[in-house]
């Protein structure tokens, strides 16, 4: 491992993921050094302990606060503590370790400020339900048409992001529910270069957050209002 | 308006008015929140006692009788306040969420 390859953390947000923390940060280790920031966003169980034991530094939320929330306060850090770079990914073992390095290649060569993981570029196990399947489909195809370019996993959580794009992350423009394909077309609208690399997802072992029938209602509704209102913006 | 509706509606502005006044005496309400309802209360006052706007103002709408105008407005009233508190707990549930981000990294330095 080279010098450079230090200056960043793997930013976890977690909720009540005890049971599973500690394989993913395991899972990391064996593969990687870089520093490991879980931000437990107020979970009941023993998540952050687990998270501890395992060998990440722990930020714990006073209560929960939903995942955009909890990502964001891992970069309020993470620029506080003067990382040059971060990677996020998710708790519950969804994202593979091994496609990190293939993640933040790019950003390490400066080719872009953005490296967004897509499991439809690979050979992943991840399956999706064909309803969550075909919003994938959907909001990619508008995002591919607002970027200009050819965008296959809007809502993947498993990215790799330099300084500029952690401080876009920690202003206000950050949309702290459910922060997907909304955030791709303002980070096109504000300039920042992205691409999409092949990463390895596979199922989660627990219920996606888009489960239920109100939930996901509220996310399109949500999701299609934010791309609105991010066109019509000027900044 | 028929005397009744009149003392009735007068009761009401007033009652309004001096509650409000004695909330914000008492420090249960910010002045900032009581500008609102004091004007409600006051103007259901001014509307009861000077009749010639209120007529005015139900020819204006196209309402049949008086007591629909006070109704109308209202609700209207009710609609723009609840929408000044949405405003109000957007801005109080960023204000939240930056505090406990503060407060959760300061803790993790500490």
């Amino acid at each position: 491992m080279n010098e450079k390859e230090k200056d960043y953390a793997i930013i976890i947000p977690a909720y009540n993921e005890a049971g599973r923390i500690s394989t993913t940060i395991a899972g990391i280790r064996k593969f990687n050094a870089a520093d490991i920031i879980v931000v437990c966003d107020g979970s009941v169980d023993d998540t952050a302990d687990e998270a501890r034991s395992a060998g990440a530094s722990v930020i714990e939320l006073p209560f929960n606060m939903g995942y955009g929330a909890a990502l964001q306060t891992g970069f309020k850090y993470a620029l506080k503590k003067k990382y040059q770079f971060a990677v996020q990914m998710d708790a519950d073992g969804q994202h593979d370790p091994l496609s990190i390095q293939a993640l933040i290649a790019p950003i390490l060569m400066d080719e872009v400020d953005i490296v967004i993981g897509s499991r439809f570029l690979s050979e992943g196990s991840y399956r999706a339900p064909f309803v969550r399947r075909m919003g994938m489909y959907f909001f990619g195809f508008i995002t591919s048409i607002l970027t200009g370019r050819k965008i296959t996993d809007p809502t993947s959580g498993f990215q790799a992001l330099n300084k500029r794009v952690m401080e876009f992350y920690a202003s206000k423009a950050y949309p702290i529910d459910y922060p997907d394909a909304d955030v791709i077309i303002m980070l096109h609208r504000q300039g920042f270069r992205f691409k999409e690399v092949p990463v390895i997802m596979h199922n989660a072992a627990k219920p996606s957050m888009h489960g239920g029938i109100i939930k996901p209602v509220y996310y399109i509704f949500k999701m299609l209002l934010s791309i609105f209102l991010t066109l019509l913006r000027k900044e | 308006m028929t005397i009744q509706q009149k003392v009735f509606a007068l009761i009401i502005g007033a009652g309004v008015f001096l509650v409000i006044l004695e909330m914000v005496r008492r420090r249960r309400l910010a002045e900032e929140y009581s500008f609102l309802w004091l004007a409600t209360g006051f103007g259901i006052v001014v509307l009861v006692l000077w009749n010639d706007i209120l007529d005015w103002l139900t020819h204006f709408i196209g309402a049949k009788t008086a007591t629909t105008t006070l109704f109308i407005f209202g609700f209207v009233f009710l609609i723009l306040i609840n929408l000044h508190y949405s405003v109000k707990i957007t801005k109080l549930t960023i204000q939240v969420k930056d505090l406990a981000q503060k407060l959760a990294i300061y803790e993790k330095d500490k």
